[in-house]
Parts: C-alpha cells; sequence; structure tokens
C-alpha cells in the first residue's frame, strides 16, 4: 500500500522586542551573563504581576496579517499550568481559546508547484528559562523566562519533509521581513516542533499522530521527518500500530527517541489569566498595523517579474531576504540593467556572503560603491576578472573600487605610446616567431597578443593593444 | 494621656504631632511597650522590627519638625506605627505568609502599598499573623502558632488577617493593612471589635500582595475607627502601573466624605442575610443598628440578592483554581523550602507536601480538581457562571439603595480548635463576606454591639468604587452609638 | 459527589504535593462533603449566562516596550537554595 504523511507544524518564534513580555527586563538576552536579565517578575517572585508589552502583541497581529490570518476582536490571556523548573510560575502565561490570530495561510512552492498551507492560529505566550543539563544536575538561567514568544500553528497540510522544509523558509523569510524576529533557529529564535502521522493514499481519515519536539536546524526538520515517516511506514507494513507519542530529534544518532507516552499526557487546566484584563482589538488598530506592514515576499517577487523583468524564479531567489532584494533594487535605481545587476548580485555576492557564512545585513559596501565598480567595467577601466578580485577586496575591507584600482594599479593599460613600446620590445624578443609571421604565418598572432598581455600583467586594453599591434606588424611587412 | 498612646487613633496621634504633644518615637515606644506587655498572650505579630519601627520613627520626627517650623500640614501617616499583614511583601523584611514553604524568604522588593506607605511616613512595627496564604477565617491555619481575640484569648481573632486585627485591638499598633479574598479583613474586623475596609477591586494596588486568589484578593485596612479607615484608604489606594488589574479612577480624599448625615440615604437590608443559624445576639445588635441608621435618617428598605447561598461554593471553586495555580511557584528551586530527595520530582512532591499545611493543601487539591480536565465545565466553568448571577444581583441592588447593611458574621468570635477539624463549617463562617469579593464591591466592617460580650460587626455594603458612600454611612453610625471606643480588658 | 482514592492520587500528583496515607485518607473525606455541598450549584441553570473571569471593565492595559534595568543577581537569586556560579542549581530534570 502507498502512504502518504500528514504533517502538522508548530513553530515557536522569539520576538525582537527590546522588553520581555510582561516585564521591563531587557529580551535581548544573547550573550548576557546567567541570570543577570532577570526581575521579580519574570523570576516569579511571590506577589509579582505581568504587563503585558504592547509591541509584542502588534509584531503577533503584524504576523498574523502577513500570514492571511483573520484577527481576533477580543482575545485573552490564559495560565497553562505545568511543572517544570523552566517555569518560574509553575504556569506559563500563554492564550488558549481566543488567540490573536487565527484561519489564515501561507503559500510555498515545492517542485515548481504552489502548495496552501492553511495557518490554523497565531498566539502570544511567554519564554521559558533555559536549562543546561550535566551528569547529575541542571543549572537554569532566567534570562530567556519572559522573553516574548509566539507561537504559528499550522493545519496537518503538508505532505512531506520537504515541504515542511519550505514551510519554515518561507516563515523565516516573512518573519524577517516583518523585522518580528531574526527567527535563527541555530540560536533558538526559531524552534520547530511538528506531528506526523501516515494515512493510506487517497484516504482522508487521520493516523494516530506523533509529535517531534527539538527540531532545530532546517536540515534536521527533513531528517528529522524522513525518519519518522519511514520508522511508520514500517510498522504499519508490519501490521502493528503506531503509538500515540512524543519523541525527540537526536542530532548526534540520527534517529527521534522517545519522550513520552500517551498515560503522561498532560492535563493543563487552562484558566483565564486573572492578572490580566482581555484585550479587545479594534479595527482602527488592525488598519493602522495593516499599513505598517512592509511588502512582503510574494508580493515583491511579482513586483520584480512585472518592473524588472526577472523571471519568477529570479525573483524569487533575489527576494528571498529582503535585504538582498532591497540592495539589488537601490542598485537599479543607480544602473537601470536589472538582469545585469541580477548576475552580478546572486553569482558574486551570493558567492561571497556563502563562503563567509555572513548576510547582507552585514555587508561592508554600499550599492553606490558597486556601481561604481561595474561602471568601472563599463568604461573599460578594469576587465571583469579585475573586477570580480577588486569585489572580493571591497566584500572584506568596505573599501572604495575606485581607491583599490588607484592604490593598487589595476587599470587597463590604454596609453598608446606605452603598448607601442611593449609592443617593440615582444616583437624583438622573439625573432624567429616574428619571421614565421612576415613569412605568411597569419597565426602567429595570438602568439604575439599573449606575449603582450602576459608582459602588461594582464592590464592592457584588449582591444587597443591588438589594434596597435596589427599596424605594428602590417608596418613591419610593408617595408 | 502617656499611658494611652497605643490607644490611640491614627487622626488622633496625628494631631496630637501636629501640635507637638507627643513624637513619633513616643509613639512607637509606646507601642512596642504594649507589645511587650501583651504579645504574650495575643501572638499577633510574626515579625516585630523595633530597630528598624525606631530608626523610621527618629526621621519621622525629624521631618515633622521641618514641617512643623515652615507652618506645613504633613501627611497624617508620617511617624504612625502601623503593622503589614505578613503576606504583603516587605524589601528585606523576612515575608512568610504563615506558611513553612516561605519561612525564611526575604522578599528583594517593596509592595506598592508598602512604598506608599513609606512615602507618606509610617512607621513599620512588624509583620502580623495569619492563614497561611490568607487561606482560613480563624488564623488557626498559621503554620507557626495561632493567634487569640484580645477580648477572650480563649476565642480566635478570626481571619484570615486575624494578627493585624487582634493586633489593631490591643494596641501593638495604631493601624494595620490586611487583606481580604473572602473577608478576610472585615470578619476578623467584626470579631476583635475594630474596624475593616475591603476596598473595591482594582481600588488598591495587589503589586507585592502574595496572591491567593488574584481575581478576587485586595488589600484593606484595619484600624480603631473609619476616620483612619478612609485616612489609610487615601493613602493606599490609585492606579499602578505595575498591576494590570488596578484601575485609574481619581482617587478622593476619603476624609472628606466623613459627613455624619444619612438623611435620605437609602439602606438596602437583604432577606438572605437573615438566615437560620445565625445567633440571636448578632441578629439583636443587627437589627439594633438598622433601627439606629433609620433614626438618623436613612430611608431603609428590604431588598433580595437571590443568589446569596450560592455564594460560598461559588467562592471556594475560583479561589481555589486560581489559588491552585498561583501556589505552584513554590517549587524548593528559586526561593523558600527546599527539600532534597533522590529525584527532581520527588523534591517537589516532598517539599510542596511538607511546606504547605492541611487547608493550603486541601484547597490547592480542591483547585486542582475543579479545574481538571471532566470536571472544568462541571466546577469552575459553572462558578464562574454563577459569579455573573451574584454580581447581578448586586447591580440590580443598587440600583433601588445606595448601601446595604448586613452582619459581617453569623456568629460572634467562636473557639479556638472549634471547627479546625470540619473545613466546611469553618468556610460557612465566611458566608456575608464572601458575596462582596466575588461582585468586586467594596464594604465596611464596623463595631455594632456586643452579643455574649463579644463584638459584633456590622457590615456596611456599596457599589464598585462607591466607598465614599459606605464610609459616610459607617462614620454616621459611628459617632452616633461610639461603639468604637470599646477596648478589650487586655 | 464522592471522589475516590484514585482520583485524589491523581489530583495530588497533578498537584505536586506529597500525601501521607493518612492524609489521602482525609482528604477523600473532606473533598467528597465539600463536593456534595457544592451540587447545590446545579440546580440552577446557566445555560444562557456568560462566565465572569473578571469583575472590572478594563481592556487593553499594555505597557510600553521599553526595557529597564534587572535587579542585580546576588540580590535575585538571594533566596534560591542551591546556586552555582550565576546559575540556579536543581537535580536533573528527567520526563
Amino acid at each position: 500500500m502507498e502512504y502518504e504523511a500528514v504533517i502538522g507544524m508548530e513553530v515557536h518564534v522569539q520576538l525582537l522586542t527590546k522588553s520581555k513580555m510582561f516585564c521591563s527586563c531587557s529580551a535581548e538576552t544573547f550573550g548576557a551573563e546567567p541570570n543577570t536579565l532577570v526581575c521579580p517578575v519574570c523570576l516569579g517572585m511571590p506577589g509579582t504581576l505581568p504587563v503585558i508589552n504592547r509591541k509584542a502583541v502588534e509584531y503577533t497581529i503584524m504576523t498574523g496579517l502577513a500570514l492571511n490570518c483573520q484577527i481576533a476582536e477580543f482575545a485573552k490571556f490564559d495560565r497553562k499550568n505545568y511543572f517544570y523548573p523552566d517555569l518560574p510560575k509553575g504556569y506559563q502565561i500563554s492564550q488558549y481559546d481566543l488567540p490573536l490570530c487565527f484561519n489564515g495561510w501561507l503559500d510555498i512552492e515545492v517542485d515548481g508547484q504552489i502548495r496552501r498551507i492553511r495557518i490554523r492560529r497565531v498566539h502570544l505566550e511567554e519564554d521559558t528559562a533555559k536549562l543546561f543539563h550535566f551528569g547529575d544536575y541542571t543549572l537554569i538561567d532566567f534570562n530567556r523566562a519572559g522573553v516574548p514568544l509566539m507561537e504559528i500553528v499550522s493545519e496537518p497540510d503538508i505532505r512531506s519533509p520537504e515541504e515542511a522544509r519550505q514551510y519554515l523558509i518561507k516563515l523565516r523569510t516573512i518573519l524577517r521581513y516583518l523585522g518580528v524576529s531574526t527567527a535563527d533557529m541555530e540560536k533558538g529564535a526559531m524552534r520547530c516542533e511538528a506531528n506526523v502521522s501516515l494515512r493510506p493514499k487517497g484516504s482522508s481519515e487521520l493516523g494516530t499522530r506523533v509529535e517531534i519536539k527539538n527540531i532545530n536546524s532546517f536540515r534536521f526538520v527533513k531528517q528529522a521527518l524522513e525518519y519518522e515517516i519511514e520508522r511508520q511506514k514500517r510498522l504499519l507494513e508490519q501490521g502493528k500500530k503506531v503509538e500515540q507519542i512524543t519523541v525527540g530529534w537526536d542530532e548526534e544518532k540520527g534517529t527521534t527517541v522517545i519522550q513520552r507516552t500517551k498515560e503522561y499526557a498532560h492535563d493543563y487546566r487552562y484558566f483565564p489569566e486573572p492578572d490580566l484584563p482581555p484585550l479587545v482589538i479594534s479595527r482602527e488598530w488592525v488598519e493602522r498595523i495593516k499599513a505598517s506592514l512592509p511588502e512582503l515576499p510574494d508580493a515583491k517577487s511579482e513586483r520584480f517579474q512585472s518592473q524588472y523583468g526577472l523571471s519568477p524564479s529570479e525573483a524569487r531567489t533575489i527576494t528571498v531576504e529582503k535585504e538582498a532584494a532591497d540592495f539589488f533594487e537601490a542598485c537599479v535605481s543607480l544602473y537601470p540593467n536589472p538582469r545585469k545587476l541580477f548576475h552580478w548580485i546572486t553569482g558574486e555576492i551570493f558567492r561571497l556572503l556563502g563562503e563567509t557564512g555572513s548576510t547582507f545585513d552585514s555587508l561592508k559596501f554600499s550599492p553606490e560603491s558597486f556601481i561604481k565598480l561595474i561602471n568601472l567595467v563599463d568604461k573599460g577601466t578594469i576587465n571583469q576578472n579585475t573586477a570580480k578580485s577588486i569585489l572580493r577586496e571591497m566584500f572584506s575591507t568596505g573599501e572604495d573600487p575606485e581607491k583599490i584600482v588607484e592604490k593598487k594599479g589595476l587599470a587597463l593599460i590604454a596609453d598608446e605610446a606605452a603598448l607601442i613600446k611593449v609592443i617593440e620590445e615582444v616583437l624583438e624578443a622573439n625573432p624567429d616567431a616574428l619571421e614565421r609571421y612576415l613569412g605568411g604565418k597569419e597565426s602567429t598572432f595570438g602568439f604575439f597578443m599573449g606575449q603582450v598581455m602576459k608582459a602588461t600583467g594582464g592590464r592592457a586594453d584588449p582591444n587597443l593593444a591588438s589594434k596597435l599591434l596589427r599596424e605594428k606588424l602590417a608596418q613591419l611587412k610593408n617595408r | 494621656m502617656e499611658s494611652a498612646l497605643h490607644h490611640l487613633s491614627i487622626y488622633q496621634a496625628h494631631k496630637l504631632l501636629k501640635e507637638g504633644q507627643t513624637t513619633s518615637v513616643e509613639l512607637t515606644e509606646a507601642v512596642l511597650r504594649q507589645i511587650e506587655k501583651v504579645e504574650g498572650l495575643v501572638k499577633a505579630y510574626i515579625t516585630i522590627t523595633p530597630e528598624l519601627a525606631l530608626k523610621q520613627a527618629r526621621l519621622a520626627d525629624e521631618k515633622i519638625l521641618r514641617h512643623r517650623k515652615a507652618g506645613e500640614s504633613f501627611s497624617p501617616l508620617l511617624g504612625i506605627p502601623i503593622s503589614i499583614k505578613d503576606i504583603i511583601c516587605t524589601e528585606g523584611i523576612r515575608t512568610t505568609c504563615a506558611s513553612r514553604i516561605l519561612e525564611n524568604f526575604f522578599p528583594p522588593y517593596d509592595a506598592t502599598v508598602v512604598e506608599k506607605l513609606k512615602e507618606a511616613g509610617a512607621v513599620i512595627v512588624g509583620k502580623t499573623n495569619l492563614d497561611e496564604f490568607a487561606m482560613g477565617s480563624s488564623t488557626e491555619n498559621s503554620a507557626f502558632f495561632p493567634t487569640r481575640n484580645p477580648w477572650d484569648l480563649e476565642r480566635v481573632p478570626g481571619g484570615s488577617s486575624g494578627g493585624s486585627a487582634a493586633a489593631v485591638a490591643a494596641g501593638e499598633c495604631l493601624g494595620s493593612l490586611g487583606t481580604d479574598t473572602g473577608g478576610s479583613v472585615r470578619q476578623p474586623a467584626a470579631f476583635c471589635g475594630v474596624t475593616g475596609l475591603k476596598p473595591s477591586y482594582g481600588r488598591v494596588s495587589r503589586y507585592g500582595l502574595v496572591a491567593f486568589a488574584s481575581s478576587l484578593d485586595q488589600i484593606g485596612p484595619i484600624t480603631k475607627d473609619v476616620t483612619d479607615a478612609a485616612l489609610l484608604l487615601s493613602v493606599i489606594a490609585g492606579h499602578d502601573p505595575k498591576d494590570s488589574t488596578s484601575v485609574d479612577y481619581p482617587v478622593p480624599d476619603y476624609l472628606k466624605a466623613l459627613v455624619p448625615e444619612v438623611k435620605g440615604v437609602r439602606v438596602g437590608v437583604p432577606k438572605e442575610y437573615f438566615i437560620e443559624g445565625m445567633e440571636e445576639g448578632v441578629e439583636k445588635a443587627i437589627r439594633e443598628a438598622i433601627d439606629c441608621l433609620e433614626e438618623l435618617g436613612a430611608e431603609v428598605v428590604e431588598i433580595s440578592l437571590p443568589h446569596t447561598k450560592y455564594a460560598l461554593p461559588t467562592y471556594y471553586l475560583i479561589a481555589p483554581a486560581e489559588a491552585s495555580a498561583n501556589l505552584a511557584r513554590y517549587d524548593g528551586v528559586k526561593y523558600g523550602l527546599y527539600i532534597p530527595a533522590s529525584e527532581l520530582w520527588e523534591e517537589y512532591r516532598l517539599t510542596r507536601g511538607n511546606g504547605f499545611g492541611p487547608e493550603v493543601k486541601r484547597r490547592i487539591m480542591l483547585g486542582t480538581y475543579a479545574l481538571s480536565a471532566g470536571y472544568y465545565d462541571a466546577y469552575y466553568l459553572k462558578a464562574q457562571k454563577v459569579r455573573t448571577l451574584i454580581k447581578k444581583d448586586f447591580d440590580e441592588a443598587f440600583e433601588k439603595v445606595d448601601v446595604i447593611v448586613a452582619p459581617t458574621s453569623p456568629t460572634v468570635a467562636f473557639k479556638l480548635g472549634e471547627k479546625v477539624e470540619d473545613p466546611l463549617k469553618m468556610y460557612l463562617s465566611d458566608v456575608f463576606t464572601i458575596p462582596v469579593n466575588l461582585a468586586g464591591i467594596c464594604a465596611i466592617s464596623i463595631p455594632c454591639g456586643f452579643s455574649e460580650g463579644l463584638p459584633v460587626g456590622l457590615q456596611v455594603m456599596g457599589p464598585a468604587f462607591g466607598e465614599e458612600k459606605i464610609l459616610r454611612v459607617a462614620y454616621a453610625y459611628e459617632q452616633a452609638t461610639q461603639w468604637h471606643l470599646k477596648r478589650p480588658p487586655l | 459527589m464522592a471522589i475516590t482514592r484514585e482520583e485524589v492520587e491523581h489530583i495530588a500528583e497533578l498537584a505536586k504535593l506529597y500525601l501521607t496515607e493518612e492524609e489521602k485518607e482525609k482528604m477523600q473525606r473532606q473533598l467528597s462533603a465539600i463536593l456534595d455541598y457544592f451540587a447545590m450549584l446545579q440546580e440552577i441553570d446557566t445555560s444562557l449566562i456568560p462566565p465572569t473571569a473578571t469583575v472590572l471593565p478594563l481592556r487593553n492595559v499594555m505597557r510600553e516596550d521599553t526595557p529597564a534595568p534587572s535587579f542585580d543577581r546576588d540580590k535575585i537569586l538571594a533566596n534560591a537554595p542551591q546556586k552555582v556560579e550565576g546559575y540556579v542549581k536543581v537535580k536533573v530534570v528527567l520526563e
């Protein structure tokens, strides 16, 4: 029998607010000394009370709008009760039955096909502390406790590990466009759980779900899902039942490991958070937020196709990162040849970024200085290869391309007198070849050209040098 | 005069300070001497802070002197020795909630009300005893010791703010801050013959009040008379950006509400509050009080609050449910008692199992049950719906009347140990105070006579943020009767 | 509405409360009596009544996203029973 995977994703995203969800401690916890961004509120001290961070609510609504969700008119926070040492209050302030955003969708493209993944809900909650496990003890850093955390839950519309990966990539792109999160999986700013079940292809029933936790990179998402689908397929093929369990992805072993069985299912005893009055989200507020949304990747991609004549796949490539798209557009405004710029940017700049593992926002040179470089090639001051090596230098130092050309003497030699001198030297140094040429072997011309280029370190303006060489040889022949 | 300094009201003491007839140090020393004399019998305090109090008193005297020289008026709390229920956080002063689990907890911050008291220049004498985490009606649930009623040491002072009420009655402070979740300010005030005010929900910041039931808790003054209650409330009320449930309505000068005049005031008497099982002497005192109000010109109207009898089960589902979450933070990790074991979850169970007393455990169990899968709708949600009906009863009543009067408690102070073994019987002693918390309205309990030699409390209830109305009626009654001047024979 | 011994044990585990055998027995008895009394709530038809979670008319109480200094670490962790180099320590966490 052929099976089909049914996958739903729960993605937790740390929001890029300045302060925490319910207190004024800094939310920029990366790299901070342990327990230095903690106050009585986020440590859950007796008597303390939460106060909602408006920005976090707005970021969540922004995300909901970008994911085509409906925005709740009435939303509230609830307490989710469970014990864990990373949860200071013994409950997490979250949203249960009335999330901020619901019923949205996200389009992804897999194998040239657009797939629409429905979004069930987007809600807001608080992050937990970070635990560090050692042999028989665990250390707790509460810096992360209380950082705003947004949870994006999809419907089980994903059908393959690759779709899951594309879903996450698209989500990351949107979150970064919105500026609501770094969405950096490696740093834990975006964390992902997947639930997966199998069913006979064509069936509309749902099989028993297995939850996979701790998937912390795009690569692992695919690996973990592939592994789990394979495992369930084997069970079903052997006529065995899939148990409702929670597993974790073990990066080192490359397998999933059982974390919890059904008997240990939680009873979270959600109830409305009495310390926080509910939220009434006026349509005016939603409109204001909508007006502040940046152009989103899909819209930008379409515009790039019509405005700049890029192909759909080119437009997608350049719009995956907002910074790349912005860079591209800034360049186009200075140099109206989008296709040429597209190739330079996605060829050379993407390569340099890839080699160094860096991103557009850390680029050391401006669109202006990049266009200067292109102009140098156009004017014939430098050739294409020189331009590439200058770009490499600009990439590492940020220096102006004209300065680099000047400092290193990289400009092409277009001085007739100087080139004639070089040509004369080359001919003088190769009397045999000259004789052969004069004797009618015209193909020796290429040899002389090569020698001229060699003598000038490749800087001879090739057109001029060729013209002068021909003139000189003609002179000698007619003599 | 000097020997009775500790029996002065805040207002009287302020007058003497203003006139230079006494000093804060003298007042504080008088209170500390009284504590030394009677505390062994009453046991109102968990922590006494004499050094801190005298230091604050000396500072207050310096300020008073400066104000007097400059001919300025000053805060009526400046230099006044007061006490604070030990469930309100005080920076650097142990805050135990009368629980083993917080026996050695020193908060790193002050509750907002404590900040306000300090700003006003009050002298903090100590932290008063209570039922553990404010769960109880007799102060017998304190993990450390029970407090005794200054009127009869064999009897309870009421609870959960029993320490505060007993301390005020016994002259061990001039006033106190208690907390009221289901009657915990009013019922002990009634039992000890003093005044206790439960402000409307949202009137006073809860920041720093260790939560029992967040949608019901309110901090309120326990004082020797109505004037002092108005005065303390004026200081502690107001919006606090740290408490999202505190309202930003302006705070009136409650002293201005103290007009001894109730002509034309419509006073509702709910028939459901005169039930079987009410003590005869209590009913008699209350009926006399109502007659007195009528004589003073109030218009007495019989009203009905039909859902009154459902208030008790409603409360004992909602409050424990909220408490079960509020008390989940005590796990031995960040603060408080920690009992080592071989394994983490066993440490949690042992720490909590040993750190909490029987009543707290009972309520955590009840609340957890009411919220658990399969029972949420039948218990917690049902209670929330009935809460709507109880609130509606009051809303409708306050369309007809300005205030509602009723007994604070169906009985006078009962004997120690009398109800400890029967939790339900203990719960029933809150039957008249609980509806006020569920509706979020305000109420005050004032002395209105005696039954078998023990004080009876008259409860005056008002609509949400109608504190001025209840203060006015209470003040008029107090001035007409003078029951508040009676002192226990200690 | 009697509550069973197993329910008492289940609830105690949800609440992470150690109870002695004697406490369990007492808890079962007392909770059963209390729940019996509470059964009177079922007399009221609340099918059309909305629940009240808060009595206040407050809505949208929020703060601006302005960070403020946190607490000194020694002060905020002063009450923690077990600490190691600025971390709070617990026994290893197992599911």
